[in-house]
This record gives C-alpha cells, sequence and structure tokens, in this order.
C-alpha cells in the first residue's frame, strides 16, 4: 500500500504546476466547450446571417460584389407561381406525412415493444427506411414506381383494376406525384419515430397497467388513459424530428420527381437549390429557404418549452 | 400476462410482417431486380415477380468494373472517418464540459447546442457554398470534411451529454480525491465507462455523412470526389439511360451494411436519445 501512495504525491505535485488553472471549473468549462461553439458559430451561426443578408440582395453565384435591394427580392419570390406551390407542398407534405407516422409509429411502437423471437430480424428489416441515405432509397422507389415496369402496375393490370395498354403513371400526374412523395417521406421517417415510442413504451412501469387491468380496465381504456399521456411527451419528440426531416428535405423530391410534373411537387429545399445552385441566384434561394424559418423556430420553441419543463421535474 | 393469449400473438406477428413488408419491399425489389438480365427487365409482357431467364451477376460485376462505384465508397470513407475524428474531437469535451462543469447552465447549452442542430443544410448550403468557394476547397472531399461537422457535431454532444450524466459523479470524484486532475481522472474513468456512447456516436456519425445529399451535390462536380449518396443517383444516370440493375445493386449494397450497423447500435442510441432529449 506504501507504493501508490508515494505514486500519488508525485501526481499531486505535477498537477499543481501544470494543470493547476485548468483544475478551475470555471476555467475548464469554457475551454473544453470554446472548440465546438467556435466552429458552431463559423459555420452555421454565421452562414445563418448571410442566408438573411443575400435574401435582402441581389446576389448572384458568379459575383462576387452585390448591392442591397431591401425587399424586392421578396417580392419577386412571393410572385413567383412555383414558390406558391412548393410553400404549399412543404407544409402539406410534412402534415400528411407526419399524420402518417404518429398513427403507424405508434402501432409499430406497440408491437415492437414487445419480446418475440426473430425479433433482431424483424427490426433490421423495419430500420431500412430510415438507415439507408436518402438518395438511396429514393432510387429505389424511382425504379418501383416506374412506370413501365412498376411491380403495382402489373398487379393492377392483370386485376383489371387499370387498363393494361395505360400504366399507371406514379410519377407522372399531379396527385399521384403528390400522393407518392408523402408516401416516400411517412416512410422513410416512420422507423425512428416506432424506436422512439418503443422507447418510451418500455420505460411505462408495467406495474401500471397490471394494476389498472386489476381494476377492469380494458385495453383501449388502459391505452387512452395510462399510455397515451405517459407517452406524449415522447411522441412530441419523434414528431418533431419526423417534422424536421419532411420540412426540410431535398433529396427525396429531387431523385424521385425532380420536382414534377411540371413543378407539382416542388418543395421549398428543391425549389431554393434550383433557383440557387443550378439557376445561379443567391439571393432567391435564400429567400426561397428563409421562409422554412418559422416552422423551424416553432420547433425550437417547443423544444425549448419541453426542456424547461422537465428541468423542473 | 396478455401477450400470452393466442390471438394477440398471431395479430402482432400479422401488424409485424406487414410493416417489415412494407418498410423492406423497395429493397426487396431492388434486390430482386439486381440480378436480372436486360431481355428479361425490360420486355414489358414479362411476369415481374419471376426470373423468366437466369439470374446474372454482369450488372453487379458492372457497376465495380465500369463505373466509378468504387471511387464514391472510398471517398464516402474516407471523409466519414476524417468527420467522425473531428466530430469526437469537438463534441467529447465539450458534451463533459455541458454536463459536469456549467451547473445550472448545462441543460441551456445543451440546448443551444441543439438547435444548431435543426437549422438545416437546405438552407446553409448557399452561404456554405459561397465559404467552400472562397477557401478553394470546392470540388474536393475537404470542402464536405469542413461542414459535415455541422450535421453531426451538434447531434453527438446532444447525444453524449446524456450519456456523461448517466455516469455517476462520484467516480471520477473519487479519482480526483486520490490526486488525480481533473483531466486525467476524465481520462482513466469516465471515458472507458463513456465507450458504448462513444461507439454510439461514431456509428451515427458515420451514417449521418452518408446520407448527406445537398452538400455533395452542392459543392462536387466530378465523379472523382463524389460521395455514395450524391454519385450513384447524380453522376450513374446519364441523361435518361437508366442502368437499374447497376442502380439497385448500388442502394442495395450501401443499405444493408448501415442498417446493420444501426441495428447493432439501435438500443444504445434510443437510450441517449432518452437521456438527451429528457434532461434537455
Amino acid at each position: 500500500m506504501s507504493e501508490p501512495a508515494v505514486h500519488r504525491t508525485v501526481i499531486i505535485d505535477e498537477s499543481f504546476r501544470v494543470h493547476h488553472l485548468l483544475d478551475r471549473e470555471s476555467v475548464l468549462g469554457p475551454v473544453m466547450l470554446s472548440p465546438l461553439l467556435i466552429y458552431l458559430v463559423a459555420l452555421i451561426g454565421l452562414p445563418l446571417v448571410f442566408v438573411f443578408i443575400y435574401a435582402f440582395s441581389d446576389a448572384t453565384t458568379g459575383s462576387d460584389s452585390f448591392g442591397f435591394v431591401g425587399l424586392q427580392t421578396f417580392q419577386t419570390t412571393l410572385e413567383d407561381p412555383v414558390f406558391r406551390i412548393a410553400l404549399r407542398n412543404t407544409v402539406v407534405f410534412t402534415v400528411l406525412a407526419q399524420l402518417v407516422v404518429i398513427v403507424l409509429a405508434t402501432v409499430l411502437g406497440f408491437v415492437l415493444s414487445a419480446d418475440f423471437r426473430g425479433k433482431w430480424f424483424v427490426r433490421f428489416l423495419i430500420l431500412l427506411p430510415w438507415t439507408t441515405p436518402v438518395a438511396l432509397s429514393a432510387l429505389a422507389w424511382l425504379w418501383m414506381l416506374d412506370s413501365l415496369f412498376s411491380p403495382f402496375n402489373w398487379i393492377l393490370g392483370n386485376l383489371h383494376v387499370v387498363d393494361q395498354g395505360t400504366p399507371v403513371a406514379w410519377l407522372g400526374q399531379d396527385s399521384l406525384a403528390v400522393g407518392s412523395v408523402v408516401a416516400l417521406q411517412a416512410w422513410r421517417t416512420l422507423p425512428l419515430a416506432a424506436v422512439i415510442l418503443m422507447a418510451g413504451l418500455t420505460s411505462i412501469p408495467p406495474e401500471l397497467n397490471e394494476q389498472a387491468e386489476v381494476d377492469g380496465a380494458g385495453f383501449w381504456r388502459r391505452f387512452f388513459d395510462i399510455t397515451m399521456p405517459l407517452l406524449a411527451p415522447i411522441m412530441m419528440v419523434a414528431i418533431l424530428f419526423g417534422i424536421v426531416a419532411t420540412f426540410t428535405d431535398m433529396a427525396a423530391v429531387y431523385i424521385l420527381t425532380r420536382g414534377g410534373p411540371g413543378n407539382a411537387t416542388q418543395v421549398l429545399g428543391s425549389w431554393s437549390f434550383y433557383t440557387g445552385i443550378q439557376g445561379g441566384s443567391l439571393a432567391q434561394g435564400a429567400a426561397i429557404g428563409i421562409f422554412m424559418f418559422p416552422v423551424l423556430l416553432g420547433v425550437c420553441i417547443l423544444m425549448l418549452r419541453r426542456a424547461s419543463q422537465t428541468e423542473v421535474v | 400476462m396478455v401477450a400470452r393469449r393466442p390471438g394477440v400473438v398471431v395479430s402482432r406477428w400479422v401488424v409485424l410482417l406487414v410493416f417489415a413488408l412494407v418498410c423492406a419491399f423497395p429493397f426487396g425489389w431492388a434486390t430482386f431486380t439486381m440480378f436480372k438480365a436486360d431481355a428479361d427487365l425490360y420486355t414489358v409482357g414479362h411476369v415481374p415477380f419471376f426470373y423468366n431467364s437466369p439470374p446474372t451477376f454482369d450488372h453487379v460485376r458492372v457497376l465495380f468494373t465500369d463505373t466509378a462505384f468504387l471511387t464514391f465508397v472510398r471517398n464516402s470513407l474516407e471523409i466519414g472517418v476524417i468527420v467522425v475524428a473531428i466530430t469526437l474531437a469537438l463534441s467529447v469535451p465539450a458534451a463533459y464540459a455541458i454536463a459536469r462543469l456549467t451547473g445550472q447552465w448545462g441543460g441551456r447549452l445543451a440546448m443551444m447546442v441543439f438547435i444548431f442542430y435543426l437549422v438545416p443544410p437546405t438552407l446553409l448550403f448557399l452561404p456554405l457554398s459561397r465559404i467552400v468557394a472562397d477557401l478553394g476547397l470546392q470540388d474536393t472531399i475537404w470542402a464536405l470534411v469542413l461542414v459535415y461537422p455541422t450535421l453531426t457535431a451538434p447531434f453527438s454532444t446532444w447525444l453524449l451529454v446524456g450519456f456523461f450524466r448517466s455516469i455517476p459523479r462520484d467516480i471520477e470524484e473519487q479519482a480526483m480525491i486520490d490526486g488525480y486532475s481533473r483531466a486525467s481522472a476524465v481520462v482513466r474513468t469516465v471515458l472507458p465507462l463513456a465507450v458504448p456512447g462513444l461507439f454510439t456516436v461514431v456509428i451515427f456519425t458515420f451514417a449521418f455523412t452518408m446520407n448527406d445529399f445537398i452538400y455533395a451535390v452542392a459543392f462536387i462536380s466530378s465523379s472523382d470526389n463524389m460521395t455514395v449518396s450524391a454519385g450513384v443517383p447524380v453522376e450513374l444516370i446519364r441523361g435518361d439511360v437508366f442502368f437499374w440493375q447497376s442502380l439497385m445493386a448500388a442502394a442495395v449494397l450501401v443499405a444493408i451494411p448501415v442498417a446493420l450497423a444501426y441495428n447493432f447500435f439501435l438500443d444504445r442510441f434510443v437510450k441517449g436519445l432518452a437521456l438527451g432529449g429528457v434532461k434537455g
């Protein structure tokens, strides 16, 4: 026992000399935090400010100089019919996809929270839409919905639901293309929501349900009076992730429909990309993107409120 | 209790099978497609659910020999490894500081970092493309190395705060009483206990970098520097000519290993989400 004691003394001496300053928590904390904060301010904070500066200017990708034009860029943006479609689509796609996800993820979370044989493999299959890079899964959907070789068309044709000579153009008709994009967004955000809800369900103490069952509460009674209220906070987290993923996405639309047919499935993210990068108008692209801001701000506020509530508890 | 009733068990399996089918179908269909011969695939009258002519490896081979797929894979791996290193270097100290050293400010700082995560690439790609151009990084993998930690570091920090908080304070306090400085106490006691959390962060950071599409498309223009996620759909589709079997092979060959990695680390990831999410 005497040897480690000697060893310790040496370390204390050394730490007094070398780590004296860093041992003070008021110094060490900021030192450890600053690299991350500096990076985030430089590559998220400042660029965000630039988005707003661009939106009030006439900046293009070609030249370095730009002048301020006030609200003119916003005026042009608001008058652009494609922008209006994109704005409406962004909201509609997000709301529809996340409504589907709320319902299906609750069911899926329920069945996944039980233990059963083969769970590992079933979970692997169910995770695929979330884990695969969205560009690649959109590509798989593009093939699955191909107008000539879609398996759905073959089935529908052979069931004589549709005429075999005129296959359904899943991505070529406005309403079907909208439906396809919503389905893709719901499909790819479902697994994460289900997994989060599954975690929420397993954290509910089983005694609560058992006691309620003893007291004579049926499945639905227990579901609505015990499970749902306890699940609500974590359900909100799941949905917020889904909203952010759907609302700000451009890859799904870019690959599945290229915003088409016409511009029927254009969303803010894709239209900002087409205008800002391919059209070369930084100002217009930024102004389009800024319309995502109110929703993102709302999500932030909900998150903050949730955090402050849980801190009290 | 309830689950032992046979009706419940059967209906659970039916529900699970339906979900598994819906979730996996596009990939199953892609796997089935990638082995089809051209003459079989592109004949309208053929029943699409059979191999009308024998399955062939030709298109998978073409993907590896005649396309830039392997270059994309190599770029994605290189970028992923470097970004993982940067992310850990930024987020491990920050998360530890938030969890232990900032007192009542901790919760607010964690939230602030998380709010950075909510600022989407679809909003940032325009100014970032200018910054990347000004630094002379456009069309290099370093452009992506520079910006990808914006996707990964806030989320990783958030996860790690939860993991660090779940480790009892006594452990490093005991080490500090024993005479270690805080830094060496952390390295000797906390980091070994946080290894599962660190592994989770590594896997998800890697997956996040693979998932990006918009930055890769906006900053990279040549095949040599493309990632898998942008290269496969953008570079392997020439005009309107789709090499469907090779494209599907690329999608499946990326999707399966990533999903396996996620599946291994899912429980820890969910635990981290709950820890980070509940405590803010």
